[in-house]
């Protein structure tokens, strides 16, 4: 993991001891209006996301009569909209707390199988010797960018009418129904996750120290125990960094989930009920700011406390492919 | 809601978790006990052989065949599941193109001959010509920007961690969060949108913004470059931060401006930090569906590929047309891939 991390380097000394009392004053002024702009793009990065928070919190006809930033000038608070779009009874509320479930239920799982599967196959390939591992690697690399649309039709015609070749049955329809059908979800996302997981984890597992590995055989441990015992162990941080790429990839996913939990309450997530109520209810703001919250605070919560994390799968992810 | 509602679902989540530990757990198991079993058979037999009772084993025969199975065994979730979910669709997808509507009958080219002479889905093609070009263009110029000027300020993790944060929100989420920004209101009326409000005060005229091609596409391609400026900015600014002192000190020395410092030393030393942002982001823009989809569903001539392609697919049930446009955007990423499998080949020699 040593190559992952980026060290800090010696520029911050080189910054600091300017040459000349010219240069240093310069300096200074270059830093000052560096930290200005960023700030201020900063803050514009921010806007939105801010005014809709802000938005959530007003009451109804205030959101829908005046702009968010005249709450400064005429403060009024009110949690009536969250717990209109989160527990309402009537149809046209959001009734979020039934597909906040739903998202749960299709993410734990969808994040857990990948995740596990892909550190099996990345020690595979990075540490037991076979012929063709090289290519079975690449073909994995590959698949990383095939567009979903390739498999989408297919995969679904695969849940629901089976497998049959020349008229004979090789596997029969799965007839999966309400909340069933979470398992094609849970298969969908487990699928379209494993070549980025793979290749995610492989920079990892690859780079541990080979004598580590030959020690262990020398002890006699079999790769089941080398792999539970010291591989699992060390590459934590990786798969900390894969478990919060999935999560929020999962979460925040609306294509597989329209496609494969479909529309119903049963099994919808909440981007598939947010897009729904967007298109349906586009100008209800006191319903879309707040279920908009509703589904950004996980993601955000999990992104904030863990970004060091996701930065550094980020950087191996990325960086080096 | 009631506990009546939730709890079937949370059956199934029970079921998922049970799977979980049922199957890793149950491979690992196996793994651990057949090659012990075997192990102790075959000392059994050494035994054997050592007091004479049995013929002499073939010698050297167990390291290599023992290591293929364990290959596999490890291998196999991933490969059964990548076959089944990837490998297999996709060639379906590839002979789907070729066939009409509901799969009964061939019809050749047709599908990708109705891609290029119908009018509606040329100007989708147009229209994500447009995305593929702005996107990374855009988004990969303002991380980077961002990443320079933030190497020099104070507060850069803060200032940092405002601008990465749309990275954490969903698409939809984000649709929403802009179309709210770009809400309109009739002209007598206090404005709720914030671009419509800026406009105002600026003394203009409010506007519906979705509703004019081309600028409802270039609004929408504003909520994809927010997203992934921060992307591009996290990785471009540990590339910066990567750049060795020592060359930086050696510039200055010399006189070096800063701008001839950022694209004589900068930029050459980041490139292949460049190249992966512009190459993640352009994949990501072919596939944009969420955000079109959200903010405008295609409507008002702001159509794109992915979206077409869901449309035709699962809306019409036209699952010739629907392919045919998913092969086009995979022809489309197969340049990037090849590329991509050339770098990593390189790396692994190098």
């Amino acid at each position: 993991m040593a190559a992952t991390t980026t060290p800090a380097l010696p520029t911050a000394t080189a910054d600091a001891m300017p040459k000349t009392v010219a240069g240093r004053v310069r300096r200074r002024l270059n830093t000052r209006a560096a930290t200005v702009v960023s700030i201020l793009i900063a803050v514009l990065w921010t806007v939105p996301t801010f005014g809709l928070f802000i938005s959530s919190l007003r009451p109804e006809d205030a959101i829908k009569t005046t702009g968010w930033w005249t709450f400064f000038s005429d403060p009024k608070l009110t949690l009536e909209n969250y717990n209109e779009v989160l527990f309402g009874q009537s149809a046209s509320s959001g009734q979020l707390a039934n597909y906040f479930v739903n998202s749960l239920v299709i993410t734990i799982p969808s994040v857990l199988f990948p995740v596990a599967f892909a550190a099996m196959a990345a020690y595979a390939l990075s540490w037991i010797r076979f012929r063709g591992r090289e290519w079975v690697y690449i073909g994995i690399f590959a698949l990383q960018i095939v567009p979903l649309q390739m498999a989408l039709v297919p995969l679904l015609s695969f849940f629901s009418r089976g497998v049959s070749l020349g008229g004979l049955t090789l596997m029969p329809a799965w007839q999966l129904e309400d909340e069933q059908k979470f398992i094609q979800v849970w298969f969908a996302h487990t699928c379209f996750a494993l070549p980025f997981a793979v290749f995610l984890l492989h920079n990892f597992v690859s780079q541990l120290p080979g004598e580590l590995m030959e020690a262990a055989r020398v002890d006699g441990a079999s790769h089941p125990k080398i792999f539970r015992t010291i591989v699992l162990p060390l590459i934590t941080p990786a798969l900390a960094s894969l478990t919060i790429f999935q999560f929020l990839w999962v979460w925040n996913d609306l294509l597989v989930a329209l496609i494969f939990a479909g529309g119903g309450d049963e099994t919808a997530p909440l981007t598939v009920r947010l897009a729904e109520l967007a298109g349906t209810r586009g100008n209800e703001w006191q319903r879309l700011t707040s279920g908009a919250f509703v589904s950004i605070v996980i993601p955000l919560i999990v992104f904030l406390s863990l970004q060091r994390y996701f930065v550094r799968g980020l950087l191996t992810g990325s960086v080096k492919g | 809601m009631d506990f009546a509602d939730i709890s079937p679902k949370l059956t199934m989540l029970v079921y998922g978790l049970v799977a979980f530990a049922v199957v890793v757990g149950g491979l690992l198991l196996l793994l651990d006990v057949v090659p012990s079993y075997f192990a102790r058979r075959r000392e059994r037999q050494l035994i054997a052989v050592a007091a004479g009772e049995a013929p002499a084993l073939p010698p050297g025969r167990m390291h290599k065949p023992r290591e293929f199975g364990y290959a596999i065994f490890f291998l196999l979730p991933v490969v059964v599941l990548l076959l089944i979910g990837l490998v297999v669709p996709v060639v379906r997808t590839l002979v789907l193109s070729l066939k009409n509507g509901d799969g009964s009958e061939w019809v050749g080219l047709d599908n990708y001959g109705w891609m290029f002479s119908n009018g509606d889905i040329l100007s989708v093609l147009w229209n994500s010509l447009l995305w593929v070009v702005l996107v990374p263009l855009v988004a990969t110029s303002v991380g980077l920007i961002y990443a320079v000027l933030v190497d020099r300020a104070r507060l850069e993790a803060v200032a940092k961690s405002l601008v990465f944060l749309p990275m954490a929100i969903s698409f939809v989420g984000a649709s929403i969060i802009w179309r709210f920004v770009y809400a309109y209101r009739g002209e007598e009326q206090d404005q709720i949108g914030l671009l419509n409000q800026i406009v105002v005060w600026l003394g203009g005229t409010p506007k519906q913004w979705l509703l004019d091609s081309p600028l409802n596409t270039l609004l929408l391609i504003v909520v994809m470059v927010w997203i992934q400026a921060g992307f591009a900015m996290v990785i471009l600014s540990a590339a910066i931060k990567a750049v060795p002192g020592d060359i930086i000190e050696a510039a200055r020395l010399d006189g070096v401006s800063a701008w001839q410092m950022f694209w004589r030393i900068t930029l050459p030393s980041i490139r292949p930090a460049l190249i992966v942002v512009i190459v993640a982001i352009t994949v990501a823009t072919m596939k944009i569906f969420d955000i079109v989809r959200t903010m405008t569903n295609g409507n008002y001539d702001t159509n794109v590929i992915a979206l077409e392609m869901y449309n035709q697919a699962f809306r019409y049930q036209e699952t010739g047309q629907g392919s045919a446009l998913a092969v086009f955007l995979f022809i489309l990423v197969i340049p990037i891939v090849i590329f991509q499998i050339r770098n990593l080949r390189r790396q692994r020699e190098g």
